[in-house]
């Protein structure tokens, strides 16, 4: 009886080290098992061409916010010559630099809470091809009025995820980050 | 004496460097676009390529200055996404044309998007002679 307990402190012990290094975190299973500081939110892009050639023309979503099923889709080359109606041609060598980075950094190779819940919504079904149409995402804006987003001049569309999450370029999210432009009363 | 002989030498080295990284990349470009078969470049004709209008796959007329506006001087605003896009003129802005694959990339891209086929290396060299010279 003794013995058992002395060995759960210790497992209670090693996991408090273990956990106590945020940096260690999400990287695997065991890691975010035992890591205290969970990663909340989603994983910030840290991939320069990544950020580059899909900033250049649009707020570069981070890869956690679909599944890989969907950026197979997305970023194969035949597709990107009508990437939602515009030519976002690339040669091959970045293409497979933004490609492999995206699959890696899926929904559901990551760690991170928000990309854990878009991996369970998308686990079943066609890939989506736009994130407002996952259902989390769906879910989660279920309740804001039309006329903040689609009615709103500076807003326009929910695929503009930084017009409201100010600190969306850093993977942030929750609601104490944002701010609707022309309604700064909502809550 | 010989301490206003280094400072104009390195001025004229700056000047050089500045100068040398625009060409660079465009005539490697006008040496590539002539081995594809385009005969010499004008930018005269480079002007009607690029104020010239088509319609597009919505009905609209189109042109490069739907986008880039038609100033060159001036940041243009993409029609579908509304991308604010920095100005094309070199004299206004010293980071365009330094960068081959960058010019080619765009090319490529909006050359599809507006006339729905890819420029031929003649109206390339053209297009740059004249966007160069603004």
């Amino acid at each position: 009886m003794m013995k058992q307990t002395n060995f759960r402190a210790a497992l209670l012990a090693a996991a408090l080290l273990l956990g106590s290094g945020s940096a260690l975190a999400e990287d695997n299973f065991w890691l975010w098992l035992v890591n205290f500081s969970r990663q909340k939110e989603v994983k910030p892009v840290d991939n320069k061409a990544y950020q580059e050639e899909c900033g250049s023309c649009h707020f570069a979503y981070p890869p956690g916010l679909l599944p890989a099923k969907s950026w197979a889709k997305l970023l194969d080359e035949k597709a990107l010559e009508s990437h939602f109606g515009e030519s976002a041609t690339l040669d091959k060598d970045t293409l497979k630099e933004i490609y492999d980075y995206a699959m890696a950094n899926s929904a559901e190779k990551s760690w991170y809470k928000r990309s854990r819940k878009i991996a369970l919504a998308t686990e079943e079904g066609d890939a989506p091809l736009r994130i407002t149409e996952v259902r989390y995402i769906k879910r989660k804006h279920h309740d804001i009025p039309e006329k903040m987003i689609k009615g709103n001049k500076d807003v326009k569309s929910l695929s503009y995820c930084n017009a409201c999450h100010t600190k969306a370029d850093k993977g942030i999210f929750d609601n104490d980050t944002v701010s609707i432009p022309n309604y700064p009363d909502w809550d | 004496m010989k301490q206003l002989f280094t400072l104009l030498a390195l001025i004229v080295a700056l000047f050089m460097s500045s100068t040398a990284s625009a060409t660079t990349a465009s005539n490697e470009l006008f040496a590539r676009y002539k081995s594809e078969g385009a005969a010499g470049f004008d930018a005269e004709r480079g002007k009607k390529v690029w104020t010239k209008e088509v319609k597009s796959e919505g009905g609209e007329m189109m042109s490069c200055m739907t986008c880039h506006s038609d100033d060159l001087s001036k940041e243009g605003k993409h029609h579908k996404t509304g991308k604010l896009i920095k100005p094309m003129a070199p004299s206004v802005n010293a980071e365009r044309f330094t960068d081959a694959k960058k010019i080619e990339k765009w090319f490529k891209r909006n050359c599809n998007d507006v006339w729905s086929r890819e420029c031929t290396a003649q109206e390339k060299g053209d297009i740059l002679k004249f966007l160069l010279s603004k």
